[in-house]
């Protein structure tokens, strides 16, 4: 396995082993911050969330489609200087399709299967992050970048 | 959470944080042998220390910079270092400090003491860490005890153990260390007794040396030597040695001195002494219910037991057990001031004189049978050197590393590389070289007419005395610098060198004044110990001399054997009807034709295969050089792309090697794969005073020429595309 292998791996690794990631959003010029349940497409293009749309989130989302997301593994220990990685996804949020729907409701079903009903409600926004470019972070100090084909 | 504990005290569940060896003497103790008082400093100790200091995630932070698998040796070296000096700088917490403090002074007043360490783990049927942990003699004095302890278990994070620990895959993040501090027992004979032979299990060996056990174990003091029937006891053989120094104690510690012409014509031990020896490890054996390796001392006539450990299962060689290798790469100052002499004396002036010989014979005037019978000879004269090089040059290196344990233990500094400043007060030969190089640049910058000349493309027609230096150059250098044996394009190629210096501002390497420093660290020793540790110095800065002149050295060689191949090569182009045997012409050839320099190519990009772009931003590293420098990228994978090399540009690399310093002053920064304070590369750009940051792993693949890099000297990280500079 070459670093490139490597890497891609050490990411899917992190994104697979959690469940919750910070949501950055943006309206009327203020920043937003929120815990959102995530999950990946197995091809890493896509981080799928759900809100409903009375949130503030989704009302930045609407108004201001570009957000971030951040996924770590720290354990609130003093070793996550060295051992935590975290990976900040950049890219633009929009709704899944009825079409996208079924396909994209497995992994995040199999992820948070408690979250069937609430992203099955009609209030509930089922929600993707096509990323663009994900800003890996190890080691304290490495950063790699990795853009996602358009 | 018991912090230090009486060996008498010592119960069953208390093993795994006493370890082996406190555990063993503590069962000794109760068997009724003969052991010295001791204490232990439990291995919660370690961990309150370790913890409430915050040392635990600064150890834990160096040695995850890089994944721990992928550490070479020079790096893991250097993690120790930086590790050791972490120790070394921070003090005991006080409440830590008092608890230990107050048994050690009731408990030994001002008594010596041994401070050894007894690390959970370490002395298992499977692994010795016999040796690769450290152990200091004859201290006296509670503070001077605490410091020792401190210095044991920093031992845990050594090149040699950490090397070890890789090798038996045990989690260094798991590492402890607990420490067995034992009233000093001055012997006047003792030794080892292994109640059975490593190498033939039906027997016993008995090894003893006159003073202390140190210099036996460190092996700078050849002990007499016993071998014994393992059932009987029945002496087999006795070897005994040139018996010419032992190793006595001192105020602070122990020397190794002559031994007394009184004294040497007699063996250590008796008959009836080697008979006790052999009893008391024989009850050891089955006391513990398996052989065992013991040290033992004499004191006016009565035998101690300083510490009992089992002997491992089977011989390194069967078990892939590289222990010894690993405190072989740690040699002692007495093997190292002999070494000094063999290279500086014999193997240098050798190398020289050999290169000289070769150069001076006319090869064109040879016939092809001669030439063969030439190219054959200097096939294994370059050969034999580039043995000498693995078996005498590189150990040598050792010099520098041992210097700077020294110095870091007297003067505790801040940056653990201070010492480095002063062993560079040396004179290089790579930066001989490129001093000469910088007074011709210089040259070109004042003589409008000389650069034109070069420009055009033809030396020759330069002033006659610019040109002398230029082929004076290319004859002595050009092989290192164009990897072909001097010639008109390295002539060409050289001329291109210097007109892109000429252009750069002029290069200089930084100077310090050392005086003060040295003085700051010679005022921590007196008398002979100040001499000592004066020739030290200077053992060291040979060390660290050589360990970029030997390439250069071997260089010479190389370079005139591929004068005769390439004369062969030519031959064989213009004329094909050649006499003699052309065929076993041509195998002498390809026998004999090495490979050019290509370091490791960059591993084929994942990227191929998927389609994820992976840029880096921002790579970590290990600060070599402090500064920040900025520009772009050249990556180096094979020697022509030095050639293109201009001023300004970062040098990206596997490492540098000795062949790539000419462009050194030209670099705005340097970056490399491999790591090590005192590899090539980082010695290079320390003297010039160039942003340096080595042991990056994915240096080669992830940064692509062109790139705008920022090298951060400071932190050792690589940033892209921003210049943090300004």
């Amino acid at each position: 396995m070459n670093d490139r292998e490597g890497l891609i791996l050490e990411l899917t690794h992190l994104l697979n082993s959690q469940r919750l990631a910070v949501l950055s959003t943006h309206g009327a010029g203020k920043p937003y911050a929120s815990l959102v349940s995530f999950a990946a497409t197995p091809d890493l293009m896509q981080l799928l969330f759900a809100t409903t749309r009375s949130t503030r989130k989704y009302a930045n989302l609407t108004s201001e489609s570009r957000a971030a997301m951040l996924v770590d593994n720290r354990s609130n220990e003093e070793s996550d200087i060295h051992s935590a990685m975290a990976v900040t996804a950049t890219g633009v949020v929009g709704e899944i399709s009825d079409i996208e729907r079924v396909e994209a409701l497995t992994p995040y079903l199999e992820r948070h299967p408690y979250l069937k009903d609430f992203v099955n409600s009609p209030s509930c926004a089922f929600l993707k992050l096509t990323v663009e470019t994900y800003y890996l972070v190890r080691r304290f100090q490495n950063v790699v970048e990795i853009h996602m084909p358009s | 959470m018991t912090l230090i504990l009486p060996i008498e005290r010592i119960r069953d569940e208390d093993r795994p944080k006493v370890g082996g060896k406190a555990y063993s003497l503590a069962s000794l103790w109760k068997a009724g042998f003969n052991v010295p008082t001791a204490l232990c400093v439990t291995s919660d100790a370690y961990d309150d220390y370790a913890t409430s200091t915050g040392i635990r995630e600064r150890i834990l932070m160096e040695i995850h910079r890089k994944a721990f698998a992928d550490m070479r040796w020079e790096e893991m070296w250097d993690a120790s270092l930086r590790i050791r000096n972490m120790f070394l700088t921070t003090p005991m917490p006080k409440p830590l400090k008092d608890t230990l403090g107050d048994m050690i002074a009731k408990c030994f007043a001002e008594n010596t003491v041994a401070v050894r360490s007894s690390a959970p783990g370490e002395d298992s049927a499977k692994a010795s860490f016999a040796g690769l942990h450290d152990s200091y003699v004859n201290v006296r004095g509670t503070d001077a005890i605490l410091e020792n302890v401190r210095k044991v278990w920093a031992s845990l994070w050594s090149d040699a153990a950490l090397l070890y620990r890789r090798e038996l895959g045990l989690d260094p993040e798991k590492s402890t260390m607990a420490v067995v501090i034992q009233e000093m027992v001055l012997g006047d004979r003792s030794g080892v007794a292994f109640c059975r032979s490593p190498m033939d299990p039906s027997q016993a060996v008995i090894e003893s040396v006159y003073g202390l056990n140190q210099g036996l174990v460190d092996g700078t003091v050849e002990p007499d030597r016993w071998i014994l029937e393992r059932i009987s006891g029945n002496i087999l053989s006795h070897m005994q040695p040139d018996r010419d120094r032992w190793v006595t104690p001192t105020v602070d510690g122990a020397t190794l001195e002559d031994l007394p012409p009184e004294m040497a014509p007699h063996s250590p031990l008796n008959g009836e002494d080697v008979e006790a020896v052999y009893r008391a490890a024989m009850a050891l054996e089955k006391h513990f219910g398996s052989p065992q390796d013991v040290e033992w001392t004499f004191r006016e006539g009565g035998l101690y037991l300083l510490q009992s450990r089992p002997i491992t299962t089977g011989t390194g060689a069967e078990t892939g057990d590289d222990r010894s290798w690993y405190l072989s790469l740690s040699r002692s100052f007495d093997n190292l001031r002999v070494l000094r002499q063999k290279i500086e004396k014999d193997l240098i002036p050798a190398i020289l004189r050999e290169a000289s010989d070769l150069k001076s014979i006319a090869l064109e005037a040879l016939s092809p049978d001669e030439l063969s019978h030439e190219i054959e000879r200097r096939s294994l004269v370059h050969k034999k050197w580039v043995e000498t090089y693995w078996r005498d040059f590189i150990p040598f290196a050792h010099g520098a590393r041992l210097f700077g344990q020294v110095y870091n233990d007297a003067v505790r500094p801040s940056d653990p590389y201070e010492f480095m400043s002063l062993l560079a007060a040396t004179e290089m030969e790579s930066l001989k070289r490129n001093r000469l190089l910088e007074d011709m640049a210089s040259e070109i910058r004042e003589s409008l007419e000389l650069r034109q000349v070069l420009e055009s493309g033809d030396p020759a027609d330069a002033d006659p005395s610019f040109l002398k230096r230029l082929d004076d150059f290319v004859s002595n250098y050009g092989q290192v610098i164009c990897q072909a044996p001097p010639s008109a394009e390295c002539r060409v190629h050289v001329c291109g060198i210097l007109l892109r210096m000429a252009a750069a501002r002029p290069t200089a390497t930084v100077r310090k004044d050392i005086s003060a420093l040295t003085e700051k660290f010679l005022s921590h020793f007196e008398g002979k110990k100040r001499d000592e540790t004066m020739e030290m110095l200077n053992l060291a800065r040979a060390s660290y001399r050589l360990r970029d002149d030997d390439n250069i050295y071997l260089g010479r060689i190389e370079s005139e054997l591929d004068k005769a191949v390439a004369l062969a090569e030519a031959r064989l182009l213009v004329d094909p009807g050649m006499e003699g045997d052309r065929g076993s012409y041509e195998e002498l050839l390809s026998r004999v034709k090495k490979k050019a320099y290509v370091p490791q190519s960059a591993e084929s990009s994942a990227t191929e295969n998927t389609d994820f772009d992976i840029r880096p931003r921002q790579l970590t590293g290990q600060p070599a050089g402090p500064g920040l420098g900025e520009g772009p990228a050249r990556v180096v994978s094979k020697a022509s792309d030095l050639t293109e090399f201009q001023s300004g540009e970062v040098l990206v690399c596997e490492a540098v090697d000795p062949a790539m310093t000419f462009v050194v002053p030209l670099c705005a920064g340097i970056v490399e794969r491999r790591g090590g304070m005192l590899i090539h590369g980082a010695i290079i750009a320390r003297e010039y005073g160039l942003p340096c940051v080595t042991r990056v792993p994915d240096a080669t693949s992830l940064i692509k020429a062109g790139d705008r890099v920022t090298v951060d000297g400071y932190l050792g990280i690589v940033i892209f595309g921003l210049d943090a500079t300004r």
